[in-house]
């Protein structure tokens, strides 16, 4: 069992290893969408200061929605999706491991870019190390969530626009609690309350998304 | 003949949206037989395949193997069978090589690298085993699926049209690999457009679709 | 041959049950309407603070609560379409939606007409509303899956796992975003006093019915239009379409 997981996360890390140019894409429409900001409302610090949780969340979901579609498509289209259903392994552990590659290829590189825009957005470094923590904690849920959305509308005509109209409603939760962490930390009551909310909500999507996206895979191969 | 069947379909009925493509289909496979599903075009040969494998559920009756149905013994059953659809199943970035590791990986077998290979060998692509399968020809793809049937060590094979871009020597390679398959106690249900010569072998043919549309 | 049967004819009695129904409820919710705005308009008293306009919480209220329910009730008939396989039960989860959204819809315009007076906005991010402006988004989401998908059996299915996972996320949602809304302190429906004038709890009561029954007809209407649809090549279409 597994060892079946190992082997969708591995072979998903491999395949968007030799394929960079995807990965890098997502990264980079993170990066540009929350830059836009400035460019957009001003320079101030004080009022940057005030939008960047809310922006640098948004950006996430954005940029999570971006990659999403893909995240089973391509197995559809060469038939190896098919095959991985026919493995007498169960098919929530094919949902996981799917979702959970999603995350390491294109949340990480979230985490790891965000101190940089933090720091753009004139955060001072505990409100940064809060808003890590966030999306370290949530961008997880919107790649379980997104696997959901991303299986529902295999195959369809505009199943990516339709995908963000299906998930974005169910990413609110996530965005609340994620941007109101670094909020209530900028605002000085502690982000503990936020952070361990969104800890349960990402305990429950681990929990019950694996399951409907497994449901959904087996629906739309029909 | 006399053999008790290992697969069997009852009473099974297939719809496609609102359309009904067969109902009340029987048959039933013994070890060592090949069903050729014979139909036309759109009669649903290859739902019928689908509905074999367990992608998808009937609209009535079963599919069984050895006497249970296969919902209930899903993993076995799966562990038991190979599928080879339209699509080959082959990562184009990954090599021959890497496509069968994962393969079998994925089926929750061990990867046999020597066996692997030498397979590979067999089947004409001794030169391809380090490329990307994206270079490789169409015909070369759906030898490195058919290398991952080989390789897959399964009693059933369920084959959607194997001879689609294969050339001649690819086609005489299929029969005897159908053939030593069979004559090892396997079992086949196949489709093809193309004339097979399997002498020797025990084969059946299922005819798909309603006959007033033929 | 018994399960087909079984199977066949389950929405051809329900067709003619829910056809004998669909007046019945009609009249009743025409009636209730009816009783629910004349004690709404005329038996009501003016509020003394808010003057003649909270009036529309007459509808807004038992629009939003219908709103809710109904999805709940919707992701109720998804689940247990997807447990037996029941295709009336996906299509009574089809036929719910629409409804559903359009009580969010009016939920949601009446909530902008009882705002402007009582806060001098169209619009303002309160707890209720917002929650509103979401359940509208998981409406939205869901007709669209449908409406994306031909097949109707992956139809059914994909709908009813959406609905699925939606009920499982709106009390979810509906907890972040009033914890949002107090963490920004932002503006809240108070109803005026605790101590509600018990005509107006009646007038709203009567008004629920009075759109549960609504509901019920127009679900029923729609139910039978997707079974004539679905089971246009069976006999028994056939037979009522050439006697219609």
């Amino acid at each position: 069992m597994l060892g079946f997981l190992l082997t969708v996360i591995r072979r998903d890390l491999l395949l968007a290893a030799r394929r960079r140019g995807d990965w890098l894409t997502a990264q980079f429409f993170f990066v540009m969408v929350v830059s836009l900001f400035p460019l957009g409302i001003g320079p101030e610090p004080e009022l940057l200061k005030r939008i960047a949780p809310g922006v640098v969340w948004v950006a996430a979901t954005l940029a999570s929605l971006l990659s999403l579609p893909r995240l089973f498509a391509d197995d559809h289209r060469d038939g190896s999706l098919e095959q991985m259903l026919l493995s007498p392994e169960p098919a929530v552990l094919l949902a996981l491991g799917k979702a959970v590659a999603h995350w390491l290829i294109y949340g990480i590189p979230l985490l790891i870019v965000a101190p940089v825009l933090g720091i753009q957005f004139a955060l001072p470094a505990e409100a940064i190390g809060v808003l890590v923590l966030s999306l370290a904690l949530g961008t997880p849920i919107l790649s379980l969530l997104g696997a959901v959305g991303a299986a529902l509308t295999l195959g369809l005509r505009g199943g990516g626009v339709l995908l963000t109209l299906l998930i974005l409603p169910l990413y609110v939760p996530a965005l609340i609690f994620g941007a109101g962490a670094v909020d209530a930390m900028l605002a000085g009551t502690g982000a503990e309350a936020n952070l361990s909310l969104l800890g349960a909500f990402f305990v429950l999507s681990l929990i019950v998304a694996p399951w409907i996206s497994a449901a959904a895979l087996r629906v739309s191969m029909e | 003949m006399d053999s008790p069947p290992v697969l069997s379909a009852h009473d099974l009925a297939c719809a496609r949206g609102d359309r009904s493509l067969f109902v009340g289909m029987h048959f039933a496979l013994a070890a060592g037989e090949l069903l050729m599903v014979q139909g036309g075009n759109g009669q649903g040969k290859t739902s019928l395949l689908r509905l074999l494998t367990g992608l998808s559920s009937p609209a009535a009756g079963e599919v069984q193997w050895r006497g249970r149905a296969i919902g209930q013994t899903r993993e076995t059953f799966h562990r038991d069978m190979a599928y080879l659809g339209h699509a080959n199943g082959i990562k184009e970035d990954l090599t021959p090589v890497e496509n069968l590791r994962f393969q079998a990986g994925l089926s929750g077998h061990a990867f046999d690298e020597p066996l692997a290979e030498s397979t590979l060998r067999k089947l004409g692509l001794a030169r391809c085993l380090d490329l990307p399968a994206r270079v490789l020809s169409f015909g070369q793809r759906r030898r490195v699926a058919l290398a991952g049937l080989l390789t897959a060590g399964a009693l059933l094979w369920i084959l959607d049209e194997p001879l689609t871009g294969l050339d001649v020597h690819g086609v005489a390679l299929v029969e005897s690999i159908l053939r030593d398959h069979l004559n090892r106690g396997g079992l086949v249900v196949m489709t093809t457009h193309q004339a097979l010569t399997l002498d020797g072998v025990a084969v059946r043919t299922l005819q798909v679709g309603r006959q007033e549309d033929a | 041959m018994s399960i087909n049967w079984y199977k066949y004819s389950a929405p051809a009695t329900f067709y003619g049950l829910a056809g004998r129904l669909v007046p019945w409820f009609g009249g009743a919710a025409a009636s209730l309407t009816v009783i629910g705005l004349y004690l709404s308009f005329f038996v009501a008293p003016t509020d003394f603070q808010q003057g003649e306009a909270y009036r529309v919480i007459f509808i807004h209220v038992p629009a939003a609560w219908m709103s809710m329910f109904i999805y709940l009730v919707m992701a109720a008939w998804a689940a247990v379409g997807l447990a037996f396989n029941t295709r009336l039960s996906f299509m009574m989860a089809r036929a719910l939606a629409p409804t559903g959204a359009m009580f969010t819809f009016v939920a949601l315009w009446t909530g902008a007409f009882w705002g402007k007076p009582m806060w001098g906005a169209w619009w303002v991010w309160d707890a209720r509303l917002t929650s509103e402006l979401i359940l509208l988004f998981l409406y939205v989401g869901i007709m669209a899956l449908w409406a994306a998908i031909d097949d109707p059996r992956r139809g059914d299915k994909a709908g009813a796992l959406l609905a699925l996972i939606g009920a499982i996320n709106v009390p979810i949602i509906y907890f972040s975003v009033k914890w949002w809304n107090t963490l920004h302190q932002g503006s809240s429906i108070k109803p005026s006093g605790t101590s509600m004038d018990e005509v107006m709890l009646a007038g709203m009561v009567v008004m629920a019915i009075a759109a549960w029954f609504y509901t019920i007809a127009v679900v029923f209407v729609r139910v039978r239009r997707i079974i004539l649809e679905r089971e246009r090549h069976t006999e028994w279409v056939k037979h009522v379409l050439e006697g219609a």
